[in-house]
């Protein structure tokens, strides 16, 4: 085996980690402020991965760009989600709260089974086959685009939460529920807002997964659990955690299908999972509560 | 319970040992799948309807003990009587590791319930890797003559299957029933309720959680080993599934978190409408995939959304079983 293949391995995996890292990014985000784990976060992003598709066949519309409306689709979806069915679970138990979105997530994957069949989908595009070369080292055009939507996605939610005034209001609701609310700050439409944000990452991540990845409905629960692996060793609830996480998890599953078997892969994964849970169960960049 | 509560649950004991002498085998087979759902439900009420701990892989003790009293048959030809007692030994050391784990690091909460999915996903993917049990591929147990009864080997008639099963339900209903009224029942809600609380009036939380870890896997695996010798075939990727895992705890959610009857109530609910929506739709010839799964979600948000306690406590009152 030689060097240049294991780097271009691992460039390839740390590309569709920050990718993977956006998705968890969501569900940190969701779960740091409003405090609810969305058991429906992968199927959220199979959801997204169809509509990326769906516009490519209908109107040829390329998944880069597809993700401004799929996005502005799921904040939508997002803020009435968790305005109309979870706000009113936040005083509930845990087990309460997770059977409700295991109960959406189960609507969804067979939602979409019923819509579009269990046969894989995919996009066709020019670049998904065009490739930079710098030496030896290999870039795939489309994962290369696909990291770089990530990473500004990232970067404008990042924007948002430290230089805006509504930003700061949600960062306020994650750091003390009472405090404010006793200052006046509308913490259900904040919440709500929130989760609207959690699920334009999964948008923007699905879309950009769209040109890398085949889609099927049973995707969803596979992408749920990454998400939960990604975020719980980044650190659940740190926002630059996800995308750390996202980019460990992506290299290391790479190096493992290569080094191992493809198959064994995400048992790396679960096996990190426990080690970081045992350990370190604030995660890799959290902080002790 | 009171008096009425005993004639209530004698009757309904009489009418399922009668059953078999009266149903087609399409009934005794839906029979025997909402006795063993409330089973698994019952064995998943202990740890967390009783003791409050959230597992959401106990896939993963119907996997190992299927695998283990299969494997033994399979390659051994030991029947499940001894096969029985090593399987539920390996599920109640690996529950033993898992508790230790996760109590003695301090971890609760939505933290324990991701733990016990690693878990079950990283045995999941080991199983499909470990030749012994055939890997992906599957592993097929000899298939059962349906005319004849080897207790010994447990192969027999579907009649002989149902039988089994509602035995070992009944047992499970009399083991909760004395859990709950021993001093670990007590304990267990204490620790469920407030577990600073418990653990300020002295109560050993560890040792309970522990306890209740073990006892609700050895249960557990006592269904993987009826599941391994009732269906035969044993594929990682079905019975280590995430899905695996809700199916089993659909089941007392709906019907209601640490009540003793909510397990069996809320299988027999889920089960019956399953298999209703199926045949409905068999008779609309409008049999696409997932319908039935989506109408699961629908009873299960409807359930959660409106009532959170489940379905056997308001059902219980109106029954007049309770005040």
């Amino acid at each position: 085996m030689s060097w240049d293949l294991v780097a271009n391995v691992i460039i390839a995996g740390v590309l569709t980690g920050l990718v993977y890292g956006l998705m968890a990014l969501g569900l940190s985000v969701i779960f740091g402020v409003v405090r609810v784990v969305n058991f429906a976060h992968g199927e959220m992003m199979a959801v997204a991965m169809y509509a990326a598709v769906l516009l490519f066949d209908r109107w040829g519309l390329d998944p880069f760009l597809a993700m401004v409306p799929v996005a502005a689709a799921f904040f939508a979806l997002g803020y009435l989600l968790q305005a109309g069915l979870i706000n009113p679970f936040i005083t509930r138990p845990e087990h309460s709260q997770f059977m409700l979105l295991v109960a959406v997530a189960i609507i969804v994957v067979n939602a979409l089974l019923i819509a579009f069949g269990p046969d894989a989908r995919s996009v066709q595009t020019g670049y998904q086959l065009e490739s930079f070369a710098a030496g030896k080292l290999l870039f795939d055009a489309a994962r290369v685009y696909a990291a770089g939507a990530a990473v500004a996605a990232a970067a404008l939610l990042f924007a948002f939460f430290r230089f805006t005034l509504t930003g700061k209001a949600v960062r306020a609701c994650a750091d003390n529920y009472l405090g404010a609310k006793v200052v006046g700050l509308n913490v259900k439409h904040l919440y709500a807002l929130t989760f609207g944000l959690g699920a334009a990452c999964v948008a923007v991540a699905g879309c950009a997964l769209s040109v890398l990845l085949e889609v099927t409905p049973a995707l969803g629960p596979g992408y749920t659990l990454l998400a939960f692996v990604i975020v719980i060793v980044g650190g659940l609830g740190s926002m630059s955690g996800a995308l750390v996480g996202g980019v460990l998890i992506g290299a290391s599953e790479a190096l493992a299908g290569l080094l191992i078997t493809p198959s064994a892969k995400s048992m790396f994964s679960f096996g990190l999972l426990i080690l970081v849970l045992l350990l370190r169960p604030q995660g890799l960049l959290g902080r002790r509560t | 319970m009171n008096r009425r509560a005993w004639v209530l649950l004698s009757g309904l004991g009489a009418l399922l040992v009668a059953l078999p002498a009266f149903a087609d085998s399409y009934v005794l087979s839906v029979a025997t799948l909402i006795l063993y759902l409330a089973f698994t439900g019952q064995a998943w009420n202990v740890m967390m309807g009783f003791a409050g701990q959230l597992s959401l892989g106990h896939a993963l003790y119907v996997g190992v003990g299927a695998y283990v009293a299969g494997g033994l048959f399979f390659h051994y030809g030991l029947g499940p009587w001894a096969g029985l007692w090593i399987a539920m030994l390996a599920c109640v050391a690996i529950g033993a590791v898992i508790g230790f784990l996760a109590f003695r690091f301090g971890i609760s909460g939505v933290y324990f319930a991701l733990l016990t999915i690693a878990f079950a996903e990283f045995t999941r993917i080991g199983f499909d890797h470990l030749r012994w049990t055939g890997g992906p591929g599957g592993m097929f147990l000899k298939v059962a003559q349906r005319d004849q009864i080897d207790l010994a080997h447990f192969r027999g008639p579907p009649e002989m299957y149902y039988y089994a099963i509602l035995a070992i339900c009944a047992g499970a209903l009399a083991l909760c029933a004395a859990l709950l009224r021993s001093r670990a029942g007590y304990y267990w809600r204490a620790i469920r309720e407030d577990e600073e609380a418990a653990r300020a009036l002295g109560i050993d939380t560890f040792r309970w959680k522990m306890a209740a870890v073990m006892i609700s896997a050895a249960m557990t695996s006592v269904a993987g080993v009826f599941y391994a010798f009732y269906y035969n075939n044993l594929f990682p990727e079905q019975v280590f599934h995430i899905s695996k895992s809700i199916e089993i705890i659909l089941g007392p959610i709906i019907g209601g978190v640490g009540t003793l009857f909510g397990p069996v109530v809320g299988a027999a609910l889920l089960t019956l409408l399953g298999d209703g929506l199926t045949e409905l739709l068999a008779a609309f010839d409008w049999e696409v995939p997932g319908v039935k799964q989506v109408f699961y979600g629908l009873v299960l948000l409807v359930v959660v959304i409106f009532v959170p306690n489940g379905l056997w406590p308001p059902l219980a009152r109106k029954l007049g079983l309770r005040r």
